[in-house]
């Protein structure tokens, strides 16, 4: 009885167990800057110098403070609308330059490819004085897509919404047998059909992973939001909690610390929500059809 | 593999079409449903550019309205017509790269070669009438106006507006291209005949005004005519006539007080008198290459240049291979089916992504602190670890593989799905071990995917701005040289030579950012080079 148990725990070990391990040790790593934040959140005093990893009291005075005395609210709105539609917006935009690029040949392929991560390298950094003065212009004709307004910075995202997402689903397309959609063509249905009904079920996991990326980086991006959102009101969570910090760090650090793990908040259940997607793995079931 | 050159019928250098499929003359154009959405799309692209042409057609900007028109034309003809199919695809997404990504790159480019940035914004007439309204003084007959300080947005950085009350009580705002009336409901005028609110204006507090003083005593609107509106105290603005006077024949200015005469430099874009003093407005001028030069020459610049790139190419290759090996790791652990809790791994696995990243720089720098860090407290350490330059490098790039690896996991798990599991049972079967299947089957239908990926995280890392700037702002430093710290990129440290301490030089800070650009193309341009063997571009 002893020795068949033992036998099974040692082939379990063989068999997952160490993957269980390893993942262990990735997780404290992963975990342990996190657990700072959590700590330093519900820590009481709400300063830097007096946060430890493991919470020292608990309190929910930060939260308070953050909501009492800085258009939190607004900022948390804004970040989680200009990401969502932006992260909608881009998967569409780069699943159509994807498929084209996968399914069909025509000049201007190969350094439309290239060329889109060419000027991906390009530091958008330093190009900023350019896009400031551009929507200098725009601000004045077209006040409703220009400075303060989320729609001119969803433009200028969606500038960047071909490139190193178009070749992230090229790469997952070209993975999807052409069988299918040649069926589906020889079938009768049109190249817009085949898009459509065939092709875009079939990529749902990559489509996943692009809109979870864009919607992270959209969360997080500060320079570009920080030229053209300059109403306190407007801002996002970035521009907001940086400029908490900026000036008084230590007394602001709980604050801060909520702020953070409030606008992580979204991002996971957004992961949670696109999970099951990724999960699915539709493409293996397909070829087996 | 399917022949490549099918499904591309009718397509520009495609294969000719082929004869009619059976039942295909029923759905050529789409199911109905199709037809609807493409008229609703073409009418609200229709409707969006008489939209965007009302304002301009207002303005009389014909340029503008000829390029609106272009791209609706180009919009119709692409999606009325049943070929160019790839274009019908590329379009939505070519357009905004366009306008959002590839003009802005050309304007920088462009910029890269004047003299672009803090003294030489505008066009010379625009420096001239500036000179000459900063050089106004008090004459017998001056008109006094009720003044209030307001800026365009930000009160600490935006654009100064003088927003003035004549003595006949009309309402003015003067910016540095001029006066303009404002309309009698645009304005909230207070008893003591000051402008306490305007449309458009936010309107500055005593403190604003005093932490800009010196900008707003430089400060002067140009009324035409040699003269200006200065301010005399900060409520009050005086207009006067100009002690400095531009004339045309010499192409010079006089200064009528002091009798000094400064002549244009239009190479350089200045006014200059014998003596080599300039006059602190100027105009913007081509300057051909000399911003790249200077980056290649100036001692100043490229004493530091070598070891920074360095440095810059170690932190982005570290952190591609970082992230890569333990991405894959992890995606390649949790690739088997049946694992137990593989949602909740996965869910807690990508947590440092869904953590907000310039928070957690923060936050880490925080924990790296030498005194009070959570590092040296767990593990009872004291490693002065941002003050020295090595294990700065090493915790910018552990660091920078924590917020990393969920990314490059995430593509990998996403890529390894895409690979059907009959392939790798097939090469077991056939006796390939474990690490055989995993190098010759596996590993090479992966970097199909990864490959671009890879590539555009060593370019994103290349020019990671934020990681360098908010853990470490480039040091620490070596004694006696507070230009280059042992972590800086290239671009934190361009970014402190153009915008740090001696105002913003646009021109220069575009010439290196090109120099940069260069830089990462051409090291992505080989790697990309080396591994198409991999790719299916062709």
């Amino acid at each position: 009885m002893a020795t068949t148990t033992g036998n099974r725990t040692l082939r379990w070990a063989r068999r997952s167990g160490w993957r269980h391990l390893v993942i262990w040790v990735a997780l404290a790593f992963a975990l342990f800057p996190i657990l700072f934040v959590v700590s330093a959140a519900l820590n009481p005093l709400g300063t830097l110098s007096t946060s430890q990893l493991v919470p020292s009291g608990f309190g929910l005075d930060n939260a308070v403070r953050l909501f009492r005395n800085t258009p939190f609210g607004d900022w948390y709105l804004n970040s989680i609308l200009i990401a969502l539609a932006n992260a909608a917006a881009t998967v569409f935009l780069s699943a159509l330059a994807a498929y084209a690029f996968s399914r069909f040949r025509f000049t201007g392929r190969r350094v439309g490819l290239f060329g889109l991560l060419l000027i991906q390298m390009f530091p958008q950094f330093l190009a900023i004085v350019a896009i400031y003065l551009m929507f200098t212009t725009v601000t004045e004709y077209w006040p409703s897509i220009g400075f303060d307004t989320p729609w001119g910075l969803l433009l200028v995202y969606l500038g960047g919404a071909l490139g190193v997402n178009t070749w992230l689903m090229k790469g997952f397309f070209d993975t999807v047998p052409r069988e299918l959609d040649e069926s589906a063509r020889v079938d009768g249905a049109s190249h817009a059909q085949t898009f459509f009904r065939i092709m875009l079920p079939l990529v749902t996991p990559v489509l996943a992973i692009v809109g979870l990326l864009v919607f992270i980086a959209t969360i997080n991006e500060f320079l570009i939001a920080s030229v053209f959102l300059r109403d306190p009101e407007a801002k996002t969570v970035a521009l907001g909690l940086y400029g908490m910090i900026s000036g008084e760090r230590d007394a602001n650090f709980g604050m801060f610390a909520v702020g953070t793990l409030l606008i992580a908040l979204p991002t996971m259940a957004v992961f949670w929500f696109l999970q099951r997607f990724i999960a699915e793995g539709l493409t293996s079931g397909a070829v087996k059809g | 593999m399917a022949p490549n050159r099918r499904g591309t019928a009718g397509a520009p250098g495609g294969a000719p079409a082929p004869p009619p499929l059976p039942g295909g003359s029923l759905v050529r154009n789409g199911s109905p449903a199709g037809q609807l959405v493409k008229i609703a799309v073409l009418g609200l692209a229709a409707a969006l550019a008489l939209w965007a042409a009302f304002p301009l057609y207002a303005a009389g900007n014909w340029i503008g309205i000829s390029v609106v028109a272009g791209v609706t034309a180009l919009i119709f003809y692409v999606y009325l017509s049943p070929r160019r199919v790839p274009v019908k695809y590329l379009l939505p997404g070519t357009l905004l790269l366009i306008a959002f990504q590839i003009l802005p790159v050309l304007f920088t480019v462009s910029t890269s070669v004047t003299n672009f940035g803090d003294g030489h914004r505008g066009s010379k007439e625009e420096a001239i009438a500036s000179i000459e309204a900063a050089s106004v003084e008090r004459s017998a007959d001056s008109v006094d106006y009720a003044l209030s300080v307001a800026a365009v947005g930000d009160p600490a950085g935006g654009e100064l507006v003088f927003l003035l009350t004549a003595p006949d009580g009309t309402s003015y705002a003067g910016d540095a291209e001029g006066l303009t009336e404002l309309a009698p409901g645009d304005a909230t005028v207070s008893t003591a005949g000051r402008i306490t609110e305007a449309e458009g204006y936010v309107v500055l507090t005593a403190a604003e005004v005093s932490a800009r003083g010196e900008e707003i005593a430089a400060f002067a609107v140009p009324t035409g005519g040699g003269s200006g509106i200065r301010s005399s105290g900060l409520s009050a603005a005086y207009e006067g006539s100009a002690t400095r006077a531009y004339d045309e024949e010499c192409d010079c200015i006089t200064d009528s007080a002091s009798g000094a005469v400064f002549t244009a430099d239009d190479e350089r874009g200045v006014f200059v008198d014998e003596a080599g003093q300039r006059l602190p407005q100027g105009w913007q001028v081509d300057v051909g290459w000399s911003n790249f030069t200077k980056v290649l020459t100036d001692p100043s610049v490229n004493a530091s240049f070598f070891g920074i790139l360095a440095w810059n190419i170690a932190f982005a290759a570290g952190t591609v291979l970082l992230v890569f090996v333990v991405g894959l790791a992890l995606a390649l652990v949790m690739h088997v089916q049946g694992l137990r809790g593989r949602t909740a791994y996965r869910i807690l696995l990508v947590l440092p992504y869904a953590m907000p990243s310039f928070a957690m720089f923060l936050l880490w720098r925080d924990m790296f602190n030498a005194d009070f860090g959570l590092v040296n407290r767990m593990f009872g350490l004291d490693v002065d670890w941002l003050g020295d330059p090595w294990t700065a490098r090493a915790a910018l790039l552990l660091v920078n593989m924590w917020l990393g690896y969920p990314y490059l996991f995430l593509v990998a798990t996403g890529a390894l799905q895409s690979i059907p599991r009959e392939l790798v049972q097939a090469a077991r079967i056939d006796g390939a071990g474990a690490w055989q299947a995993f190098r010759h089957v596996t590993l090479p239908l992966l970097m199909v995917a990864m490959t671009p990926i890879l590539v555009s995280t060593f370019a994103f890392n290349f020019n990671n701005f934020n990681a360098v700037y908010l853990m470490t702002e480039g040091g620490p430093f070596p004694p006696g040289n507070p230009m280059a710290g042992a972590t800086d990129l290239l671009i934190t440290y361009t970014y402190r030579l153009a915008f740090g301490g001696q105002g913003a030089q646009y021109g220069y800070a575009a010439a290196v950012s090109v120099f940069i650009f260069l830089i990462v193309a051409l090291i992505s341009l080989v790697s990309l080079r080396q591994s198409r063997s991999l790719e299916e571009v062709h």
